[in-house]
């Protein structure tokens, strides 16, 4: 009886924070395309009247030559282009690849906030936390393929919450 | 004395002297493009350089439509963030960073506000600015203005910024990405960097709000 007790309060946080994240983390999106291994397409709510929004992911190339990540869609965006944020000292500059975004083999290329992402442009409406919105990706040798980005909260981290450093 | 003797016909040494002149007019040509790029690409020195030079009056718009002067802030202190709605990326990273910093500081920071002004006043109106700060925290603030007044702000505290099209006329901004933490007399008192760890940034945020609130402490 002590025993079972004392489980259930053991248990209590762990059911409460998986129901906290767990609307938003309920499965690990995964998805295959040739040589390729997609995983946790997410994004985050944009302002009313923002006409951009970012798209995170990670690509991890199982293959034995290398694919490059030219460009996609997504439902409610007008374009798509790949990204690079880079810090040049305290600057922030932001630039489209012009030539994709090699994912070499063996390895895994991650897309997050400050670093490389999807640029969802010509936003037809805002992204809301919790909804998923679906998109595609394109690959040079791959080719394309349909993900779906779960939308977290704005400035939020890959799992929905507030990033921390 | 010896150009005089020198054996040349008259059109030759009217070439001689014709060259200095190109040379010259080129010297000029070069300084003149340098200046104009100069101007409208002013030079962007890092905030830690000219610590005692960073910050200063200025007016705006807040986001609710009206007049701002940073006369307000006087005996105040606050933070100030260069940035713009249409931003996918640093922005919504740096407003949601502050955000959880101003909950983390608590009540002792009731009266601070950090106030995020726009590099983009084309596209930000007071009223999407609104919207967006809000998004993140109410005690985050949105200032627009005509270019010129941002430009001087920018100036002021030496942050750079710069449109960058990304085809179909549509564009992006480069910009400082600091935050700029200001004591209550609007001297500049540092900066929290681009992903700089919540506890660092919390430290600093802390001495520069106890600033404000400390009765009677150190002047």
């Amino acid at each position: 009886m002590l025993r079972r007790t004392a489980l259930a309060l053991a248990g209590l946080p762990l059911l409460l924070f998986s129901g906290l994240s767990g609307a938003l983390h309920a499965h690990e999106h995964e998805v295959r395309v040739g040589d390729l291994v997609i995983t946790q397409p997410w994004s985050r709510a944009t302002p009313p009247g923002a006409r951009v929004g970012g798209g995170y992911l990670q690509v991890r190339n199982t293959g034995s030559a290398p694919d490059r990540l030219l460009s996609g869609t997504m439902a409610v965006a007008g374009r798509v282009e790949i990204h690079e944020m880079r810090m040049d000292g305290q600057v922030m500059r932001m630039r489209a690849l012009e030539q994709g975004l090699v994912i070499p083999p063996g390895r895994t290329v991650e897309l997050r906030p400050g670093g490389y992402h999807v640029m969802f442009m010509e936003l037809q409406r805002p992204l809301v936390s919790g909804e998923t919105v679906v998109g595609t990706l394109v690959f040079e040798r791959a080719g394309q393929v349909q993900v779906q980005y779960r939308v977290g909260a704005a400035g939020a981290g890959p799992d929905g919450q507030p990033h921390r450093h | 004395m010896m150009t005089a003797r020198l054996p040349f016909p008259q059109s030759r040494r009217r070439r001689v002297w014709l060259k200095p002149l190109g040379v010259t007019l080129a010297l000029s040509l070069v300084t003149a493009v340098a200046a104009v790029w100069l101007w409208l690409h002013p030079p962007t020195p890092l905030p830690s350089d000219a610590s005692a030079a960073i910050g200063g009056r200025f007016n705006l718009t807040d986001e609710d439509g009206r007049a701002f002067s940073s006369d307000s802030l006087a005996g105040r202190p606050f933070a100030l963030y260069f940035g713009f709605t249409h931003c996918p990326d640093v922005c919504p990273t740096s407003m949601s960073d502050m955000a959880r910093l101003l909950e983390a500081l608590g009540p002792a920071a009731a009266e601070f506000r950090v106030y995020f002004v726009s590099v983009d006043p084309e596209r930000d109106t007071p009223e999407l600015l609104r919207t967006y700060t809000d998004l993140f925290h109410p005690r985050l603030i949105g200032l627009t203005g005509t270019a010129d007044e941002i430009r001087h702000v920018a100036r002021l505290y030496h942050a750079f910024y710069a449109k960058v099209p990304t085809g179909a006329g549509d564009y992006t901004m480069d910009h400082t990405a600091t935050i700029y933490l200001m004591a209550p007399d609007g001297r500049f008192a540092g900066t929290i960097a681009y992903g700089e760890s919540d506890a660092t940034a919390l430290e600093k945020l802390r001495r520069l709000v106890g600033r404000g609130t400390g009765s009677g402490g150190r002047g």
